[in-house]
């Protein structure tokens, strides 16, 4: 037998928005891939505003001084796992599996946290080493991007701690697999706006 | 038959569980190869490598973690558009910059 009531359930949450639409397609998801369009341009903006500006030191230091490859390294790596912690968690959503669910919403809040104080780290070995916000077009250019870049990691923060609480309190409107299908979107996101920044800003010289 | 179909479910959305951690391995091994590049001289690969690097990074996550590789192509076309536009606005602001600066 190819249905029970308990597949028709799982078909039907996942797909009940889509089955409603013109499109076919969930308006929650076309929705969140728009919007990561143009978070696109929104980093792309930043990203050249850098790559013109990071030769400009003027008196202040120059990146090549300031920047320690292994500790970013290691932040690099934290957040790529955080991506695969994050597509555990949407996996195990779609399996209705919320014990699964929760373990790896939080191991991805942890990691996600573990770059959030690296880069605060950071920003402080920086400054004290004399690279300030308006130092010179290098600094602020790299301070504007990365610290966009956190903001970003921090309010995905905040919504994997508030979907695990949504989710323990049986409060997510919808489709359970989808909302956190859509926060793992976002997670994603930033993910691959630092492997960019990773690359262009830390591993190729000024 | 019941225990079965969460497992079949879970496979039109992407990957088992062993292949989102084989593709995490073969990023974590690139990630690794780039900070390589940091330490061993490359000569002239050093750009071509490292830039060759980060789009396949880029584009393993996009369609594996992100699922667009599954998903319907109108996403697809979203996103790339988006940043399709914003690799455009960086080549016209690095030539406005060079021919005007």
């Amino acid at each position: 037998m190819w249905f029970t009531l308990d597949n028709l359930a799982t078909a039907h949450d996942t797909h009940e928005d889509a089955a409603h639409t013109s499109t076919g397609l969930s308006n929650v998801k076309l929705g969140m891939w728009l919007f990561l369009g143009t978070e696109c341009l929104l980093f792309g903006g930043l990203i050249s505003t850098y790559m013109l500006y990071r030769g400009r030191v003027g008196t202040g230091p120059r990146p090549a001084q300031v920047f320690d490859i292994p500790f970013t390294s290691v932040s690099s790596f934290v957040l790529l796992m955080s991506s695969l912690t994050m597509v555990l968690a949407v996996s195990s959503a779609h399996k209705r599996d919320d014990k699964s669910t929760n373990l790896w919403l939080v191991i991805t809040a942890l990691l996600g946290a573990t770059f959030v104080g690296g880069q605060v780290y950071e920003f402080t070995a920086f400054y004290n080493e004399g690279m300030g916000f308006s130092t010179s077009l290098f600094s602020s250019s790299f301070y504007v991007l990365t610290g966009f870049h956190g903001v970003h990691v921090t309010v995905g923060l905040i919504m994997l701690l508030a979907l695990r609480g949504m989710l323990k309190n049986n409060k997510v409107p919808g489709s359970r697999a989808e909302t956190v299908e859509m926060i793992g979107l976002y997670w994603h996101f930033v993910d691959i706006v630092w492997i960019i920044i990773f690359t262009l800003i830390y591993l190729i010289p000024a | 038959m019941t225990s079965t179909a969460p497992d079949s479910h879970a496979t039109e959305h992407g990957l088992s569980t062993a292949g989102y951690v084989r593709i995490a391995l073969i990023l974590a091994a690139i990630t690794a190869l780039e900070v390589s590049t940091y330490y061993v001289d490359f000569g002239w690969l050093f750009m071509p490598a490292l830039m060759i690097m980060m789009v396949i990074k880029f584009v393993m996550v996009v369609s594996y973690f992100m699922h667009l590789k599954f998903d319907n192509k109108m996403f697809s076309w979203l996103f790339y558009s988006g940043l399709v536009l914003a690799v455009g606005v960086y080549c016209a602001a690095l030539a406005t910059f060079k021919f005007f600066g």
